[in-house]
């Protein structure tokens, strides 16, 4: 059996009065691949906000790791550096530097100004990143600045920016949005076998991508879990398929 | 792989340090000092203080060209600079003179009769005739030189860290910034401020023991220092913001969340960069008031920071040379317009004085380069960079 990697347990979080995360437990381990589906509005991008600091909640705890950390306490940074990495749902890369300087920047090294400052090219950071470009799909996009790239190169960019950190835990807000078929097809390449050694995290509405990646799936609802499961099981649960006809 | 070194990298560095060499050689070539005197010492004064306020600028384009703070705040570094420095020039100075005329007396006076007739020159104007506290190390060069950069410095990141700890951003950290200064400065137009008050300090420009070394000497000494500094300064810059820890000080300018999540501890790396940029600025201070002979509290005043967020926009912010090229700019026009230099233009019904309508000259040509070339005209030098680039790739 796996190890739980993270554990979200009674989280409850709202914005004026509107509840969007309502008492949600949640659980992954390590390695494990996870897809979230759920209506738009649904509280999938608040929960990733939840993990990684960006939101705090009003109640609830998550607790990371063997040595039960509570993340609740850390800072966005902190979260970061302890392992958790995030693709956001908008593309968000540094669009006025190159391919390269965006990878170079997520690449796993000391984040402290001092060893930033004087910090030095080595062969193996140069050669991560010639991996990492070609992963991706962007070798030849290395010295080009990020701002020109298409939006499914910025969508690949950005994973390739969370592989970069070499995270536990990888938070994946709608990674196949904009892409062409082939585009999505590689991307699940990519997550699965990112999966392989991680714990990832996909929040997808696209069925048909869903289907592709091949692991359970928790279903959100109005903030909270409303099914888990393989994909068949969750498609034949009468609440999944109200809620989805519903909307 | 062996890191090119950052030199190698950004050859504009090259080409500022030429520029910078030939002009001062030149300009010394041309001095009284040189027995020339084609350039007269005032004027080599003007343009040693025009480096100072190029360092400034330079300070300036890192912290909110590359990393997006846009401090209203820092010529209160320079100020506080100069200041550290006058003490000692002002102390150090009184005290000749003081010991000059009591020794014509026949009882030899005693140190503390020195130091009391000092404090009596020196703070007469403001109705006491003792040392404040802060006046405590005055007859130490050494330690008036560590303040230069202890007493910014350390402001610095005290504000510095309450402000991004909290994270204060944009308007309202520029808005903090300017109250910082506005503060400063009218703590220090009182007379019990210790520093004299509106009088502030002078004589800043008579460099004690060296009352027999002629002002065109000392002009071109303060010249090459300012010209030295203004170099180091460059190249120092130029490193911080080369690099890894250039794309994370501009990933903040852009996207601090995103730099967050990352796993940067931002604030950490705002704070140094704030720190950094005000001990730099109150190093250019501490250059620039000995050439300028006199500090005052209206020096301080809120309106000089927004001018130098003027000069380095004007120059093109994100590009070291821009700042230099804006300060020198903007700061030599200003000077020759507010000089009576600019001659005035009759229109007939209505004579244009430039003294009264250059600040109005000033604030359309920055709305003109905001609106028209945000490059501003550093701007110019990377157009003509990329078609000289991409005409040699044909
Ligand atoms: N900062 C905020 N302030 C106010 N309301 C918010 C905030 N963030 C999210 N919400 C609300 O919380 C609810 C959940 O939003 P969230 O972005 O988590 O949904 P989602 O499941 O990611 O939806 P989508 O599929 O559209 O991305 C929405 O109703 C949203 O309007
Ligand atoms: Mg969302």
């Amino acid at each position: 059996m796996m190890n739980t990697l993270l554990e979200l347990s009674g989280v409850s979080v709202s914005f004026d009065g509107f509840k969007a995360i309502n008492n949600l437990s949640f659980q992954i381990g390590e390695p494990e691949l996870r897809a979230i589906i759920g209506p738009n509005g649904a509280g999938k991008t608040t929960f990733m906000d939840i993990i990684t600091g960006k939101t705090r909640p009003d109640e609830g705890r998550v607790i990371w790791g063997e040595k039960s950390v509570s993340l609740l306490k850390l800072s966005e940074s902190q979260i970061a550096r302890a392992g958790i990495g995030r693709k956001f749902q908008k593309p968000t890369v540094f669009e006025a530097q190159t391919v390269r300087e965006n990878l170079a920047m997520a690449l796993k090294n000391e984040r402290s100004p001092f060893s930033v400052l004087f910090y030095r090219k080595t062969k193996e950071g140069a050669e991560k990143i010639e991996a990492l470009a070609e992963e991706i799909g962007l070798t030849d996009e290395l010295t080009r600045v990020a701002g020109e790239l298409s939006h499914g190169q910025k969508q690949w960019l950005e994973i390739g920016m969370l592989l970069a950190q070499d995270p536990r835990l990888l938070l994946v807000d709608e990674p196949a949005a904009g892409m062409t078929p082939a585009e999505r097809e590689h991307t699940t390449d990519l997550l699965r076998r990112a999966a392989e050694t991680r714990a990832v995290v996909v929040v997808e509405h696209d069925m048909e991508f869903v289907r592709r990646l091949d692991c359970r799936v928790t279903v959100l609802h109005e903030g909270s879990v409303l099914a888990e499961g393989s994909l068949e099981h969750v498609t034949a649960n009468q609440d999944v398929i109200d809620v989805y006809l519903g909307r | 792989m062996k890191r090119k070194s950052f030199v190698a990298e950004n050859p504009s560095i090259l080409w500022f340090l030429a520029a910078l060499a030939l002009f001062t050689i030149f300009v010394t070539a041309m001095s009284e000092a040189a027995g020339i005197g084609v350039v007269s010492t005032s004027f080599i004064k003007t343009l040693g203080k025009t480096l100072c306020l190029c360092l400034i600028a330079v300070a300036m384009d890192i912290v909110w060209g590359y990393c997006g703070i846009l401090s209203l705040g820092h010529f209160a570094f320079f100020g506080l600079g100069g200041y550290a420095i006058g003490m000692w020039l002002m102390y150090a100075r009184t005290e000749i003179i003081v010991t000059e005329s009591l020794s014509a007396a026949a009882i030899p006076p005693t140190p503390e009769e020195i130091h009391d007739a000092v404090a009596t020159q020196i703070f007469g104007v403001v109705g006491t005739n003792e040392f404040p506290l802060i006046w405590a190390f005055a007859d130490s060069l050494f330690m008036q030189l560590a303040f230069v950069i202890l007493v910014p410095g350390l402001l610095a990141l005290v504000f510095g860290w309450l402000a991004f700890r909290s994270r204060v951003t944009g308007v309202y950290l520029s808005i903090l910034t300017q109250a910082m200064t506005l503060a400063l400065s009218l703590y220090l137009f009182q007379n019990d401020s210790g520093l004299r008050g509106n009088n502030g300090l002078s004589g800043l420009q008579n460099i004690p023991y060296l009352g027999d070394v002629p002002q065109s000497m000392i002009s071109i000494a303060f010249f090459w220092a300012s010209a030295l500094a203004l170099a180091l300064g460059y190249v120092l810059c130029a490193y911080v913001v080369s690099g890894k820890m250039g794309s994370v000080i501009r990933g903040i300018r852009d996207n601090e969340s995103r730099v967050r999540f990352l796993g940067y501890h931002v604030e950490s790396y705002k704070l140094f960069v704030f720190t950094l940029t005000a001990v730099i600025a109150a190093i250019a201070g501490a250059l620039y008031y000995p050439q300028a002979g006199i500090i005052n509290p209206a020096e301080i005043a809120p309106i000089a920071s927004i001018y130098l967020a003027v000069w380095v926009a004007i120059g093109g912010r994100g590009r070291l040379y821009g700042a230099v090229i804006g300060a020198a700019f903007v700061s030599l026009l200003s000077s020759w317009f507010t000089g009576g230099g600019a001659p005035s233009i009759p229109l007939g019904f209505y004579t244009i004085q430039w003294t009264d309508w250059w600040l109005v000259l000033l604030g359309l040509s920055f709305v003109a380069v905001t609106l028209l070339a945000p490059q501003g005209i550093g701007g110019l030098f990377d157009l003509i960079g990329k078609k000289s680039k991409s005409e040699g790739a044909k």
